[in-house]
């Protein structure tokens, strides 16, 4: 595991003993994921002095963070020019000096009737109440079907990202990306970082969806990205040996006699992200359909409150987004968890003000639009 | 063990002990901690499991176990999520044929 | 894309460039120039504008981009120009090293040799490379690879 990962100590044994009695602790707000939405709320919560606690289904906290080595966008206020990594370094210590009560490898199972949480912890099954809730359980990466695209070689590009950056294993030697968002630029630079070769980023539209900066440091690196290309086909018995791409009309239609075939062991698809939001129905919050957003996506006001005044989201589970403006939404989302309960203080409007002031700085960004949008269509 | 990233310029890896584990009556070895997945992975072992109506090859997708496609049979369990599940000394892995079978 | 300095400050010194066309959330150049010469008018995703007068060609605002877009030129030795850029790679060149020299789409362009590279530790893992380059070359030449 990458060092930054591997330092952080097991935290959850003094609540699984807690937890092995018939009687279930009771928390002011139970935070659903260890990313920086997660964190960032669970924080907020606790320093303004709520009973909380954060669950999350990996050894480690920090979700995709530690996963980013490259530095972040984002303000000076907020880890601008850190490195993902060295982010999850600086939230998981506030966590510890906080004293956050943490349940690590803890899978929530299902939200239950009564406003409880069933938590599946190493074949063991808990249940949690609290008061309030706050969801940051992440998105899953989108998967795209063409002809053998079940083959063992077809990833996600954060799966290789997880293999290559948390675990230290390649699992192949020449990488083809399909889609270039954030996602898919900066993957193959971290994998030319890794030694690993990319023959290729295809994008099916007319033109990169990610940063110019990403775009341009893995261009001048040697890597071709294919616009207006789609892939048909990957090759190989049992696992990829081949992919065949092909160009695109207008109408995104394959073009006859533009098909190439391209090596590579590894076919990676960073073609977009969907929000987890399983237990928000179980739990019957209201979900929307918002593409701006991610697809379908809990209905959310300004203060990150559901449908149901005791549950609130943030991170990707609310819209597909950034890490930066993740942890903002999950500070406004602890801040607000807690004003639920016990009403607005001084510390507490100023943190939701703050963070405010700063998701619309960053929102005022032409790379931002379509959340904006999205976020529009929710109120409608 | 050659998947193995020795040199990086950003990260350092911390590795547990090396332990054996089967794969298949193989015996490989691994680090002791490190996602079974990952493991077989860098020992060139790709191929998963195997699908139920078609018996195709599967590998991994997330890799943070969120998709079940990495599902595998260890120590007689089937279903377990390979991608999460830590590696230990002498633990038994075999591709999952379908839905498995407890043994 | 970045101005560029007039042709009289240009024989004066080293002078950065920045290609930052995007209005994106980020600042840290601002802070990265201890001249001061760095500035973003504005809201913060404004684009980066530069004061050549200030700017003495000092390097460390290279590894402060977080979209390595920094670099800088010095186009006065008589027969070549230096371009330093932030590299992320391994293994790290030495100076002396021959390289080939890759332009703005990956292209190989010419041979360049190192002249310096510093990788102190409060550049955060990131190198600063500086490597010889035909005078013509001095605005398209922005990687490096070796054989």
């Amino acid at each position: 595991m990458n060092s930054s990962a591997k330092n952080q100590k097991p935290r959850s044994q003094k609540n699984i003993q807690n937890f092995s009695s018939s009687k279930l602790p009771n928390f002011d707000i139970c935070v659903v994921g260890g990313g920086p939405a997660g964190l960032e709320a669970g924080i907020v919560a606790k320093e303004l002095g709520a009973n909380i606690i954060i669950i999350d289904d990996n050894p480690v906290l920090g979700g995709q963070l530690i996963k980013q080595t490259h530095k972040f966008f984002g303000s000076k206020a907020h880890y601008c020019g850190v490195r993902g990594i060295d982010i999850a370094k600086i939230l998981t210590d506030m966590v510890d000096e906080l004293k956050i009560d943490i349940l690590d490898n803890a899978t929530v199972v299902g939200y239950y009737d009564d406003d409880t949480l069933g938590i599946l912890r190493k074949d063991k099954l808990f249940q949690i109440k609290a008061k309030t809730y706050i969801f940051a359980a992440g998105a899953s990466e989108n998967m795209l079907v063409f002809e053998n695209s079940d083959l063992p070689g077809v990833y996600g590009a954060g799966a290789v990202q997880t293999m290559m950056n948390v675990y230290g294993v390649v699992p192949g030697r020449r990488a083809l990306v399909i889609g270039s968002g954030n996602i898919g630029l900066i993957v193959p630079y971290q994998l030319l970082q890794s030694g690993v070769e990319v023959a290729a980023i295809i994008e099916i539209l007319d033109k990169v969806g990610g940063y110019y900066v990403h775009a341009a440091k893995i261009k001048r690196a040697g890597v071709p990205i294919y616009l207006k290309h789609t892939i048909i086909k990957a090759k190989g018995k049992d696992c990829v040996e081949a992919a065949v791409i092909t160009q695109v009309g207008d109408k995104f239609e394959c073009l006859e006699g533009t098909e190439k075939t391209i090596e590579c062991d590894m076919i990676l698809i960073a073609i977009g992200l969907s929000p987890l939001c399983e237990l928000l129905y179980q739990a019957g919050c209201r979900i929307d359909y918002v593409p701006e957003l991610g697809g379908n996506v809990p209905y959310h006001n300004e203060s990150m409150m559901t449908s149901k005044s005791h549950i609130f989201v943030c991170g990707d589970l609310a819209c597909i987004e950034e890490a930066s403006t993740a942890m903002l939404e999950g500070k406004i989302a602890g801040a607000k968890a807690y004003e639920a309960l016990y009403g607005e203080n001084k510390k507490s409007k100023e943190i939701v003000e703050q963070a405010n002031k700063e998701l619309s700085m960053i929102r005022s960004s032409p790379f931002e639009q379509r959340i904006l949008s999205g976020k529009e269509k929710l109120k409608a | 063990m050659d998947g193995y990233i020795t040199e990086h310029p950003i990260l350092e890896f911390k590795r547990g002990k090396k332990v054996k584990f089967c794969f298949e009556d193989k015996e490989i070895e691994g680090y002791e901690g490190l996602p079974i997945a990952a493991a077989l992975h860098a020992a060139g072992i790709k191929v998963l499991s195997i699908s139920e109506r078609y018996s195709r090859p599967r590998g991994f997708f997330c890799a943070v176990g969120k998709c079940s496609s990495c599902l595998m049979e260890v120590d007689g369990n089937p279903n377990v999520m390979v991608c999460m599940e830590p590696l230990r000394q002498g633990i038994k892995v075999r591709k999952q044929k379908g839905k498995g079978q407890k043994q | 894309m970045s101005t560029k300095p007039s042709d009289e400050r240009r024989k004066k010194g080293a002078y950065i460039v920045i290609e930052c066309p995007e209005k994106i959330p980020c600042d840290p150049c601002v802070d990265a120039c201890p001249q001061g010469a760095i500035s973003i008018p504005g809201s913060m995703i404004e684009l980066p504008e530069i004061d050549y007068e200030k700017c003495t060609g000092c390097l460390v605002c290279i590894p402060r981009c977080p979209g390595l877009a920094i670099f800088v030129i010095d186009e006065t030795p008589e027969d070549h120009s230096i371009v330093y850029i932030p590299y992320e790679m391994l293994p790290r060149p030495k100076k002396g090293d021959t390289a080939i020299g890759l332009d703005h789409v990956g292209k190989e362009r010419c041979e360049v040799k190192i002249t310096k590279v510093l990788d102190s530790r409060k550049f955060d893992r990131c190198a600063i490379v500086g490597f010889s380059v035909p005078k013509d070359l001095a605005d398209e030449i922005r990687f490096i690879k070796f054989k």
